[in-house]
C-alpha cells in the first residue's frame, strides 16, 4: 500500500533522511520508532507530501505522491493525518471539524456529511461532544475528533504522529484505544510512536530509525526480546528499563 | 466666555461637512479592504515576483506623508486620469489605508498556528480552500482590534482631504472660523463631533468582537 523507495532529504547540510526504502503492505501497521531526531516525523510526513524529499519516490495506493504531476490533493484525501498537537480547527465544532473536508474536498452534502460526522464520533466515545469546540474539550477528546476527521475522507491509509505525546497520562489509554479500534479493522497504518508496550501489542513490524536511516525492521515479538543491532539494543535498554 | 451662537447658526453647514466626511471615509474604507486583503495575501504568496509587489507598495506607501500622496494623486494623478477632489480623496485615503491593512491582515495570518494549514492540506484542501474555510476565519478574529483602530485613523486623516478642496468638516469648520471669527467655539465643537463618529464606531467594534468570541 505504501512503497518508500531509496529516500533521501535533507536540510542544508545535516542529511535527515538516507536511503529509505520501507514497504508497508495493505492491512498492516507498522510502528516507526526510535531517537528523538531519528527522522520518524520527517519520514512520516513525506508520506503525504507535507514534507518534500530531494531523491527517491513514495507511492502510496500505486500513486507517486511526490511526483509534480499527481493531484496531490487527491492523494491526500486518501491519507488520514493525525499530529501530534491535534490542530483541530478552533472555530469550528467538533462535528464541522470533522465534516469540512468531506464538504470542501468530496462536495458531499452539508447534512449527509454531518450525519456521517455524528456517527463517527460517536463511535469514538464522543457522541455528548458534537457542539463543543475544540478549547472546550480535554487533549484526549481533541486527538479523538483529530481521529474522527482524519477518518470521515474514508482514507485508504492512516498515519499517525506521534499521537499520544502531547498528552496527560490519564488521557494516552483512550486515544490508543481508539487506534486499537481502528487497527482491529483492518486499516493500514503508520505510527510514529513513543509507547512500546502499544507498539508491540498491536504493531505488524517495528521500523526502527535512527540518525536518518532505517536500523532495524522486525516483527514486535523479536525487536523487543532479541534486537539484531548494537544501536537498538542501546536504544531498547535506555526506554524499557525506567 | 465665547459666543457659542455661532455653533448652532452654522449647524446646517457643519453637517453637511461631518456627511461629507462620513461619506469620503466610507467610500475610503470600501477601497481599501480589497485591497489591502489582496496585497495582505500577496505579501505571504510563496511566489517571490507576488510578494515583492506586495513589499513594495506596502514600504513605499508607508514611507510617504498622506499629505504628499494627496496631493501626487490630485494633481498628477487626478489630472491624467480626470479625477475631481472627491475621487482624488477617496483614491488617496484609500490606497494609504490598504498599506496598513495589508500589514495587519499578513500578521493576522501569520498568527494562526502553521500546523492548522498543515492539517487542512492533510485532508486534500487546495491551498485557497484552506485560506477561506481555515485561516482567514481564525486571522478575521485576531484582526479585529488592529483594524479597527485603523478605521479610525482613515476618519481622522480624512480631515487631511481638505486641502485638495474637498469640502469635508474641517474645511467647513476653517470657512466658518474665517468668517465668524470664532476659532475656540468652532475648533472645539468640530474637535467633539470627529471624537463623537470614532467613539461610536469604536463601540460598534467592541460588540462585534464580543460576538466572536462567544462563539470561539
Amino acid at each position: 500500500m505504501i512503497q518508500i523507495k531509496q529516500v533521501s532529504k535533507s536540510f542544508g547540510n545535516v542529511n535527515v533522511l538516507k536511503d529509505i526504502h520501507l514497504e508497508v503492505p495493505e492491512s498492516h501497521i507498522y510502528a516507526l520508532i526510535g531517537p528523538s531526531g531519528a527522522g520518524k516525523s520527517t519520514l512520516i510526513r513525506s508520506i503525504n507530501a507535507l514534507e518534500s524529499i530531494q531523491a527517491g519516490e513514495i507511492l502510496v495506493d500505486g500513486i507517486s505522491v511526490h511526483d509534480s504531476k499527481t493531484d496531490i490533493n487527491k492523494v491526500r484525501s486518501n491519507i488520514g493525518f493525525v499530529f501530534q498537537s491535534f490542530n483541530l480547527y478552533p472555530h469550528l465544532t467538533a462535528v464541522e471539524n470533522v465534516a469540512i473536508a468531506s464538504i470542501q474536498v468530496k462536495k458531499v452534502a452539508k447534512e449527509e456529511a454531518e450525519e456521517k460526522a455524528k456517527k463517527l464520533l460517536t463511535s469514538l466515545g464522543l457522541g455528548e461532544k458534537f457542539a463543543s469546540y475544540p478549547g472546550q474539550l480535554s487533549g484526549g477528546q481533541q486527538q479523538r475528533v483529530a481521529i474522527a476527521r482524519a477518518l470521515a475522507m474514508d482514507p485508504k491509509v492512516m498515519l499517525f504522529d506521534e499521537p499520544t505525546s502531547a498528552l496527560d497520562p490519564e488521557m494516552i489509554k483512550e486515544v490508543l484505544d481508539a487506534i486499537r479500534h481502528l487497527a482491529s479493522t483492518g486499516m493500514t497504518m503508520v505510527v510514529v510512536t513513543h509507547e512500546m508496550g502499544f507498539a508491540r501489542e498491536i504493531c505488524n513490524q517495528i521500523v526502527f530509525m535512527a540518525d536518518g536511516r532505517i536500523v532495524e525492521i522486525a516483527p514486535p515479538e523479536q525487536f523487543f526480546t532479541n534486537p539484531q543491532t548494537d544501536r537498538a539494543k542501546d536504544f531498547l535498554s535506555k526506554v524499557l528499563n525506567h | 466666555m465665547g459666543s457659542w451662537r455661532v455653533i448652532p447658526e452654522h449647524m446646517p453647514i457643519l453637517l453637511d461637512g461631518l456627511w461629507m466626511t462620513l461619506q469620503i471615509s466610507a467610500c475610503a474604507l470600501l477601497v481599501s479592504i480589497p485591497v489591502g486583503i489582496i496585497l495582505g495575501l500577496c505579501r505571504i504568496s510563496r511566489n517571490r515576483f507576488v510578494s515583492l509587489i506586495a513589499v513594495c507598495y506596502v514600504e513605499f506607501v508607508r514611507g510617504v506623508p498622506l499629505l504628499v500622496l494627496l496631493f501626487w494623486i490630485y494633481f498628477v494623478l487626478g489630472k491624467i486620469l480626470k479625477m475631481g477632489p472627491f475621487l482624488s480623496g477617496v483614491v488617496g485615503l484609500g490606497l494609504f489605508s490598504a498599506a496598513f491593512i495589508a500589514e495587519i491582515v499578513r500578521a493576522g495570518i501569520q498568527a494562526v498556528p502553521r500546523g492548522q494549514m498543515e492539517a487542512a492540506r492533510s485532508s486534500g484542501m487546495t491551498y485557497f480552500q484552506a485560506m477561506r474555510f481555515i485561516i482567514l476565519p481564525q486571522a478575521f478574529r485576531k484582526v479585529v482590534p488592529p483594524m479597527a483602530s485603523q478605521f479610525i485613523t482613515l476618519i481622522k486623516d480624512s480631515s487631511l482631504v481638505s486641502v485638495i478642496s474637498v469640502v469635508d468638516l474641517t474645511l467647513i469648520a476653517k470657512n466658518v472660523v474665517a468668517t465668524s471669527f470664532r476659532a475656540m467655539e468652532v475648533w472645539t465643537f468640530v474637535a467633539i463631533m470627529y471624537f463623537c463618529v470614532t467613539f461610536f464606531l469604536s463601540q460598534l467594534i467592541n460588540v462585534i468582537e464580543r460576538r466572536y468570541r462567544v462563539s470561539e
